[in-house]
């Protein structure tokens, strides 16, 4: 085993969480996130290969699927981000890319992305000051891509006012704070 | 401005960058006799209407998709909205 | 009680006593007041002094439309200019000042303006300051600056929050009068998704301000009653104090909250206002309309307003301008005023009513056929002069008078994507017309409908109308029993004859007679009047004397008012703070910030830190005892080029490219080829545009038959992704190739130097053999460091040293980097930022981003051979294009000053030894220039004519900019190690 520490997006040793009113905004370290892209014209083999492995169907447009710990959402056409817990799956990418042999290509996305969960009554209150994406309108598997503080995020419906929000690493922090003022706003206008 | 978008609906023009005239699927053979002229053509000689224009767009913040949007670019009505890589088989491209 | 004018009843709550101060002297007022009705309420009605003239000025309205009420807002950092007294609500502790006078409002020392009006008629400007030239910028403007102008800015940063947000609808709303509450009643019920925006406080629009009964309920009753029932429904969402500003394509709204206004300072961490952007299926105008003035002689006077704003000072606020009011009319609004006043038992001096069948009044005598000549009184209306329909004049005394001169729908959203209203002879105004933008349908009296029943029944059928068109039933919300009049009125624009002025734009001190003065000069097209005479420019945008001028040209110009045509409505409908359209994109938040995976690291180490795009990117890392910059960068450079330095090139960017086709792919988008690069091993790639120029470079490793890692600059990281989908998608949509970029995912650091293998090999994992003859220059690979951690080895070198790029993820950069300086330490291993970097690299003479400038090919690169021919790839055809293949075609080469002592910049461009210095003569131009710790000069690279066979020439390298000229000499870029022994070390 290899002796170097991680440290999450926001630069610490573990992950930052914070309760603004009724909204919880919590970064999500604990995520192995793996890029599955079906090759032309192997749609349909890719998409059976990858019941067999994951047991979930290669998730439609706008939605995700998952099963236990792993959920899988689409992110473009023939294309979908597999994620489960880092902690079980770091090496998540090697194994689909063997067990899904090469009607696919498969890209380790892992640490291209910073996750936010964002979950309480309020939640909607928050992304509807972040981001043009409905998200009432989202089924409870619903995802969709859309820019918050100038920065292309996946969002992710994983319950009734539990939305996990993908962005890109490197600005971590941007989205972060951006989020953060935002509840707070959300909170000081009640 | 909403572009609709073939696979996932209504999405803000914000979402896209714009790229131009759709004529940019028609890249000439390298090979052709003429092709330094095609290509100058290509490169270079492009429509500029008021009213139906068929342009490019690239859902950038989105699904990555390039589409082909046609777009009336007096009132900006979308009528038509397609996958580029569709349009460009189509069109006789392949590899 | 101060608070004379102070009546009974109204919607304002006298539990809760409000203080304010305006032009330092305290007032009171109530919850529910605005500014202009507590001043009102306190016996004041100069509230301003005019723009131009510096006239004495009170509220002409009772909303956002007011052209003269406009004041300074707060204090300190919140000063805010330009603020409506007729729309600010009142709160404890306001304080506002009026504006444009000195040294106070009543004895303005501008008002001299006044007495020399003839000089500052219509095209003052253009007339007067015209010569010399030179007195524009220097004389001329700062005078009308001062001079002009309304409200003064704090000059201090804007100390607010502004949030945006983005809304989802079936149907919005626009205005909450009895038309858009009918609506939302409708299509709430029918279970619709609706916003119904209000740019009031409350709901109900005009309901709140007149006197007439809905069924057995007073207006304001029914509308609360009405709110409360659309309160109750969860799919019907109202914004009130939000203006929809603006009508945008396909159904998107923007509209602005003011979230805070209403109070003292925001709550903390509250915004003051939100920007929100309302995606609507459809929308519905309810604006309502606006009451518009008769214009006579010196109608300007404070007291004299429009009688709708009478009735709702008096109604809503129970506050009444005076204990004297006259009413000036052309329709029986007037009389509706004259009864709500009597109701209140204010006097009504009388009625003066310009239609010879004008009706008569139980509250007051009746001018028929009568019109006012002329106001008198010096800081408020005191007389009225009344020309009698036999031609008599009367005087006729009064403290206030309420001008009904008809209303105009509220037409404006309708005209946002250039839409054009329509002339209704019914009510001697512009109504919507078909053009209105797509998806927007309008009711009530923004649609001329004036009635209060009719406004009721057209917002109820609308809902049900466009509902129906969404696919929703809908069942139209019963109308109550409800005022129905007709509109009985007669067109009258304003009083003739007189040698005084009559104005028409309050806001622009813009008169009839200057409306005159433009048709006579020629000015005659209804844009070129607005811009000629700035009628309807400013903060109100002309919305009460817009129609008058129309009303002058086409009757001056023989044609009918519609003819004459309407100047266009533009976004935003009221005036909207910059601030708002920031948002929260200020200062450090204007843009996201990057931070690479050594940012935290390399703030331990009290690193410099550059901007590069959105990247924050260590610039240089400083040690005790250095005090410049460049004894920072020239250590760095020494002791890579002498050990080993480290350095983040995370920011490049990284793009997973995989698929059969993948080396195809690449031979097509890089203009030299891939298609045989072996497994494990990485290449140059140069990419061109197709216009032949280059684009970007980078290096591309396989690190499988179907599987490789392209690199890109760290600024062009976007733009070549976009390139390669374009590639992908549009040109070749059967190469199996898939795409995704990687560059977050991987924490890259370049080692470099002659100890960098030696330090390598302590962190790379053993069973991995990184010898020269296992893994030469150029070679590339999987690997693992520090016990098993997975990584990627690239020999590759932007240096010119020994070198390696080395990749983890990024989780572990942090650790992955202290693990390098760590392993390094016997090597006296030393970070190096950009700037060292850079000096390297032109060293080196390695292009960059100064090379790779948008206007040069491969063959001004010195690359010119590498353009295969063999194949197609983007861009290689037009680079054989003859212009840019000419003999003397520029050529990147070095530059070194032939006194070391003398530095090379960058920009310089480059002349013959002797001879003239000009353009005609330039034979290139210098592109990065550094100062070389090894060679001990200044050195730099860039492009000269032909400049491949003028090694050992002397040129100079002139910079006009500083007056700086420089003798160079011409030798080869590669500065370090030509033979590039070292980095295959």
């Amino acid at each position: 085993m290899h002796n170097l520490k991680p440290i999450t997006a926001l630069g610490g040793n573990k992950a930052q969480i914070e309760t603004i009113g009724t909204v919880t905004i919590s970064e999500c370290p604990d995520v192995s996130l793996t890029s599955v892209t079906a090759r032309l014209g192997a749609e349909k083999t890719t998409a059976t290969a990858f019941k067999k492995v994951l047991g979930i169907g290669f998730p439609k447009p706008m939605l995700s699927e998952t099963k236990d710990n792993v959920t899988a959402f689409w992110t473009g056409p023939n294309q979908c981000f597999v994620e489960a817990p880092y902690a079980t799956h770091e090496t998540l990418a090697a194994s689909l890319a063997t067990s899904l042999e090469n009607k696919t290509s498969v890209t380790e996305q892992s640490d291209g992305w910073v996750r936010f969960d964002l979950d309480g009554t309020d939640c909607f209150s928050v992304l509807e000051r972040s981001c043009a994406a409905d998200t009432p309108t989202m089924p409870m598997n619903g995802v969709t891509r859309t820019i918050i503080e100038h920065l292309g995020c996946f969002v992710l419906r994983r319950s009734d006012h539990h939305f996990s929000i993908y962005g890109p690493r490197s600005s971590a922090g941007s989205l972060h704070h951006a989020l953060v003022a935002t509840a707070r706003s959300v909170l000081a206008q009640k | 401005m909403i572009i609709n978008h073939p696979i996932l609906g209504p999405r803000d023009a914000q979402e896209f960058t714009y790229l131009g005239d759709a004529s940019l699927l028609n890249r000439p053979d390298w090979q052709a006799n003429d092709a330094a002229d095609q290509f100058y053509n290509y490169q270079y000689l492009r429509d500029n209407p008021a009213g139906e224009h068929r342009e490019l767009w690239f859902h950038e913040q989105g699904d990555r998709s390039w589409l082909v949007v046609t777009r009336n670019t007096v009132t900006h009505e979308i009528s038509k909205v397609e996958l580029a890589s569709d349009v460009a088989r189509k069109e006789g491209r392949s590899k | 009680m101060t608070q004379k004018n102070r009546l009974t009843g109204g919607l304002i709550d006298r539990t809760k006593p409000l203080e304010f101060k305006f032009d330092g002297k305290s007032y009171e007022g109530f919850e529910g007041d605005t500014l202009a009705s507590a001043l009102l309420a306190n016996n004041v009605r100069l509230m301003g002094r005019s723009f131009k003239y510096h006239r004495p000025r009170g509220p002409l309205t009772a909303g956002s439309e007011e052209p003269n009420a406009i004041v300074e807002l707060r204090t300190g950092n919140r000063q805010e200019p330009n603020t409506r007294a007729t729309t600010a609500e009142l709160y404890d502790g306001l304080i506002a000042n009026s504006q444009n006078r000195w040294p106070s409002l009543k004895h303005d020392f501008m008002a001299i303006n006044d007495r020399f009006s003839q000089f500052f008629a219509a095209g003052f400007y253009y007339k007067t300051f015209m010569w010399p030239a030179a007195f524009w910028e220097k004389v001329y403007e700062p005078i009308i600056r001062k001079a002009a102008g309304l409200g003064s800015l704090s000059m201090e940063a804007d100390p607010d929050a502004y949030d945006k947000g983005f809304l989802h609808c079936d149907l919005l709303i626009i205005g909450a009068g009895p038309a858009g509450l009918s609506a939302a009643l409708t299509a709430g019920r029918a279970g619709a998704r609706v916003i119904m925006s209000e740019e009031d406080y409350i709901c109900g629009g005009r309901l709140n301000s007149e006197t007439y009964t809905l069924d057995d309920m007073t207006g304001t009753e029914w509308a609360a009653q009405t709110l409360a029932e659309l309160q109750s429904l969860p799919n019907v969402r109202i914004m009130t104090r939000t203006t929809v500003i603006g009508s945008y394509d396909h159904g998107i709204y923007g509209a602005v909250e003011r979230v805070s206004d209403h109070i003292a300072v925001p709550a903390d961490g509250a915004p003051r206002q939100t920007l929100w952007r309302i995606y609507s299926k459809q929308a519905l105008l309810c604006a309502g309309s606006t009451e518009r003035p008769i214009a006579f002689e010196n109608n300007d006077r404070p007291g004299i307003m429009l009688g709708g704003a009478v009735r709702s000072y008096v109604n809503r606020w129970a506050a009444t301008p005076a204990q004297e009011i006259a009413i000036f009319t052309n329709n029986d609004d007037g009389h509706r005023t004259a009864a709500d006043l009597a109701a209140k038992g204010i006097k009504v001096s009388a009625i003066i009513d310009t239609r010879a069948d004008a009706p008569t009044s139980e509250h007051t005598t009746v001018l028929a056929g009568a019109k006012v000549k002329d106001s008198l009184g010096r800081l408020g209306v005191k007389q009225l002069s009344v020309e009698l329909a036999d031609g008599s004049i009367r005087n006729v005394s009064c403290e206030a008078v309420a001008v009904s001169g008809g209303w105009n729908p509220n037409v404006h959203m309708t005209c946002h994507q250039r839409g054009r209203p329509e002339w209704d002879e019914n009510i001697a105004a512009f109504v919507p017309g078909k053009d209105g933008p797509p998806g927007l349908s309008v009711a009530g009296s923004a649609a001329g409908i004036m009635s209060t029943h009719g406004a009721l029944t057209s917002g109820a059928k609308s809902a049900v109308a466009i509902l129906k068109g969404l696919g929703i039933k809908a069942k139209a919300a019963k109308t109550p029993e409800a005022e129905d009049a007709p509109v009985s009125l007669q067109p009258y624009w304003y009083v003739k004859g007189g040698k005084g002025r009559a104005w028409l734009d309050q806001q622009n001190d813009v008169t009839v007679k200057d409306v005159k003065l433009a048709h006579q000069e020629n000015f005659r097209s209804v844009e070129h009047l607005k811009r000629y005479t700035t009628l309807g420019m400013a903060t109100d945008q002309g919305k009460t004397s817009n129609m008058g001028g129309l009303a002058i040209m086409a009757e001056l110009a023989g044609k009918s008012i519609p003819e004459v045509g309407t100047t266009i409505f533009r976004p935003p409908y009221t005036p909207t703070s910059l601030g708002v359209l920031g948002g929260r994109a200020v200062g450090k938040n204007f843009h996201p910030t990057r931070k690479t995976p050594s940012h935290f690291w390399a703030e331990e180490r009290g690193a410099v830190f550059v901007e590069v795009g959105n990247w924050l990117r260590a610039q240089w890392f400083p040690i005790a005892g250095e005090t410049h910059w460049r004894q920072s960068v020239d250590r760095e450079v020494l002791a890579t080029r002498k050990s080993v330095g480290i350095c983040d090139v995370t920011t490049l960017g990284k793009i997973d490219v995989q698929g059969a086709n993948a080396s195809e792919f690449l031979n097509k988008v890089y203009c030299n080829g891939f298609a045989k690069l072996a497994v494990g091993k990485t290449r140059y790639g140069l990419m061109l545009r197709e216009d032949g120029i280059a684009m970007d470079d980078g290096t591309a490793g396989r690190m499988a038959k179907d599987h490789f890692v392209v690199t890109t600059t760290t600024a062009n990281a976007v733009s070549v992704y976009r390139h390669m989908e374009f590639c992908r998608q549009c040109l070749w949509p059967d190469i199996d190739v898939q795409l995704i970029s990687t560059t977050e995912s991987w924490a890259q650091y370049a080692v470099a130097g002659p100890n960098s293998r030696k330090l390598l090999e302590k962190v790379v994992d053993r069973e991995f053999d990184i010898t020269n003859e296992a893994f030469p220059f150029m070679a590339c690979g999987e690997i693992t460091v520090c016990g098993g951690l997975r990584a990627r080895l690239f020999r590759i070198s932007f240096s010119g040293e020994l070198a390696y790029e080395i990749a983890v993820p990024t989780r572990y950069g942090d650790a992955m980097i202290r693990k390098l300086m760590e392993a390094g330490e016997e090597f006296d291993a030393v970070p190096y930022g950009t700037e060292a970097l850079g000096v390297m690299r032109i060293e080196k003479g390695h292009a960059a981003g100064n090379e790779l400038n948008g206007t040069t090919t491969a063959l001004n690169l010195g690359m010119g051979r590498m353009v295969s021919k063999k194949k197609d790839s983007i861009g290689s055809t037009l680079s054989e294009r003859v212009g840019l293949k000419k003999d003397d075609a520029l050529m990147q080469v070095g530059f070194k000053p032939v006194d070391s002592k003398e530095p090379v910049v960058a920009g310089s461009h480059l002349m013959a030894k002797t001879g003239e210095v000009n353009a005609a003569v330039d034979q290139g131009y210098i592109t990065s220039a550094a100062y070389s710790p090894i060679l001990e000069s200044s050195i730099g690279i860039g492009f000269l004519k032909d400049g491949k066979n003028r090694k050992g020439e002397i040129m100079r390298a002139v910079n006009p900019l500083k007056n700086q000229t420089v003798f160079v000499e011409v030798v080869s870029a590669h500065f370090v190690d030509p033979d590039g022994e070292r980095l295959r070390a």
